[in-house]
């Protein structure tokens, strides 16, 4: 860990330094006499650089060092149960790179061979079978693109600002291009006559660790939208992501997106598994409980400038970028506040929205040193308008743990740091 | 022989293999097996497996998941759920203790073993008598206290029928203060350098 505390702190003093020379500091370009950058001959410009054998498969680029998971000591008991954080305050554009996507295990990260693999298909079905990794492969296959953000994602900021940053406070999620077996061709070819009326059948699923992280799901969800997937941005599956199978769930919270998956089974009552009774269940103000909360709401972050991605270039034109995303289809709008909600302007989209998939959003702008509280509001296709933490709170209460898409703010102050803060 | 629409791929699978994987536990007793086990031997098989983590009275270690205690919270400031507090079916603890503890030496134990610990964790949330046994027959039996303490979710009459409206655009509040800043708990990693340079900023 010691070697990831330094690039991240050489960023922030890279800051500071720069705020430090104040804001009419503009970088290079306006230098006083010739850069020697480009009047003296540089040395990658003479020699050679790596050859094409030197990295089969490559890495980023040590400059890039701080660019990386992280994992918050205190929030569990042991790191084999536990979350870390997907570095989005330093990422751009929308598909999330496998190698730094976060990670949420409840027995750790199995290593499971495709040889080793098998799929079981039981319960209410004509035929119980089992797939081996190949007969996978010899389905016809889908391509899409879908976040999964865990359930728990700004869950520690319900009772107020907490945790100093867009990757700790929003990094519980990543989106990838899928490509997979679409779970209705897999029931399918087990068969659902055994099942009769499919209108209140259930699929339970569970991986191949020991916690199985078993979920059910109701029937019209596993006929619908639901991938069995094996390759993720263009690859296979990384071990930490469910290598070689996992279930994609789109719309819905991470928990239900079952890693190492090994069986599914159709049920005529949903199990009521720990995973949907003790965990992921939303205790309201009065003591009672939401359960099957399923669905991820419309939600949004600012990821520059964000506590760790300060201004660093002084006054003039600035680029406020960020995320917004639902579980209820495309993104259609976002909306950016500098004064903590007073007023909004209405962001550029990068591309349309994608049904429950991570939009891109830029607002173009100009600063001139003052202080900013940046807001964010996604609007969905159905109308949702994403709400405030008060607007929630006033709703549930500041105990349901999961499900905070609550609007985010960023204190920026004059000297180009930006603080985690809530506003009246 | 595939039939409609089917590719013919996988095989069927055998008795054997569904009824090694196939271990859930539903709450109507669909899935638990043959067997039973006492309060007394449920004692001293926590003690052996589960007491390092979870206490000798299931209240708990350090952070480590308490499994008893926090009767009448769920309505306070911070809420204690355990098994006895919170979970509502007893189903639930059975399948979860058999199929996934002790952490870290999962599958372990026998089913009577299960019935055992599950009758412990009964009594230390103070449901049973000390010489209760429990059984895959009067499992059923044994009242949960917040068996009806959940709702299905209600977000589309509570939340989406008052949220799916046009926003506000302009002065859409009179004044704006910050009420909390998240640099005063200082509890993010490795930022304390930038926390203290925030707190000394003018």
């Amino acid at each position: 860990m010691s070697d990831m505390l330094k690039p991240s702190r050489r960023a922030f003093l890279r800051g500071s330094a720069a705020a430090a020379a104040g804001l009419t500091a503009a970088g290079a370009a306006r230098a006083n006499g010739p850069d020697p950058l480009i009047t003296e001959v540089q040395e990658w410009a003479t020699v050679f650089g790596d050859g094409v054998d030197a990295t089969p498969y490559g890495l980023p680029i040590q400059y890039e060092s701080d660019v990386v998971r992280r994992n918050v000591e205190w929030l569990t008991a042991d790191t084999t149960s536990s979350i870390n954080f997907t570095p989005i305050h330093a990422l751009d554009g929308t598909i999330t790179p496998q190698g730094c996507a976060f990670e949420r295990h409840h027995s750790g990260a199995i290593e499971l061979r495709k040889e080793d693999y098998r799929l079981m298909i039981n319960g209410l079905v004509d035929t119980p079978l089992v797939f081996s990794y190949a007969d996978l492969e010899r389905f016809p296959r889908e391509n899409h693109v879908y976040f999964c953000e865990c359930a728990a994602n700004t869950g520690m900021e319900w009772a107020g600002a907490q945790l100093n940053g867009a990757q700790f406070t929003h990094g519980m999620i990543h989106n990838m291009e899928y490509t997979g077996v679409s779970l209705r061709t897999l029931l399918n070819e087990a068969g659902l006559e055994a099942a009769g009326d499919l209108a209140d059948k259930w699929v339970y699923v569970e991986g191949a660790d020991a916690s199985s992280n078993g979920r059910s799901i109701p029937m019209d969800k596993a006929l619908d939208d639901v991938l069995v997937a094996f390759k993720a941005n263009g690859e296979a599956l990384r071990k930490e992501h469910g290598y070689p199978v996992r279930l994609v769930v789109p719309g819905w919270e991470g928990n239900m997106w079952v890693k190492w998956l090994r069986r599914i089974e159709v049920t005529a009552n949903a199990v009521e598994s720990r995973e949907e009774t003790s965990k992921y269940t939303d205790t309201l103000a009065d003591g009672t409980s939401r359960k099957w909360t399923w669905v991820m709401d419309a939600k949004s972050v600012i990821t520059s400038p964000s506590p760790q991605s300060p201004i660093t270039h002084g006054a003039g034109p600035l680029v406020i970028t960020g995320l917004a995303w639902s579980g209820h289809g495309a993104i259609t709008r976002v909306d950016v506040s500098k004064d903590g909600g007073k007023t909004w302007e209405t962001a550029r989209l990068a591309k349309p929205g994608e049904k429950m998939a991570l939009t891109r959003f830029y607002l173009d702008t100009e600063w001139n040193g003052e202080e900013m509280l940046l807001q964010s509001r996604a609007i969905d296709e159905t109308g949702y308008v994403q709400p405030t933490k008060a607007q929630l709170r006033e709703v549930r209460g500041e105990n349901s743990i999961y499900h905070n898409n609550c609007i985010q703010t960023w204190h920026v102050m004059p000297n180009g740091e930006a603080e985690n803060v809530e506003v009246s | 022989g595939a039939g409609e629409g089917k590719l013919g791929l996988g095989r069927p699978a055998l008795p054997e293999e569904i009824a090694a994987w196939d271990v859930d536990v539903s709450p109507d007793g669909t899935g638990l097996p043959v067997g039973s086990g006492s309060v007394a031997d449920g004692e001293m098989i926590f003690s052996e497996n589960c007491a390092v983590c979870h206490g000798e009275f299931a209240e708990g270690v350090d952070n480590w998941p308490e499994l008893a205690g926090g009767e009448g919270t769920l309505a306070d400031e911070d809420p204690v759920k355990t098994v006895g507090s919170y979970w509502p079916y007893l189903s639930t603890a059975w399948d979860y203790v058999h199929r996934s503890m002790p952490y870290g030496n999962a599958q372990t134990l026998s089913n009577d073993d299960v019935y055992a610990i599950v009758a412990y964790i009964l009594y230390s949330n103070f449901l049973v008598d000390d010489d209760f046994v429990l059984s895959n027959e009067n499992f059923l039996e044994v009242e949960m206290p917040n068996a009806n303490g959940f709702i299905i979710d209600d977000r589309a009459e509570t939340e989406y029928s008052i949220w799916r409206s046009e926003p506000c655009m302009e002065n859409c509040k009179d004044s704006v203060e910050i009420t909390m800043r998240a640099t005063v708990l200082d509890v993010t990693p490795e930022e304390e350098g930038a926390a203290a340079a925030t707190e000394a900023a003018p």
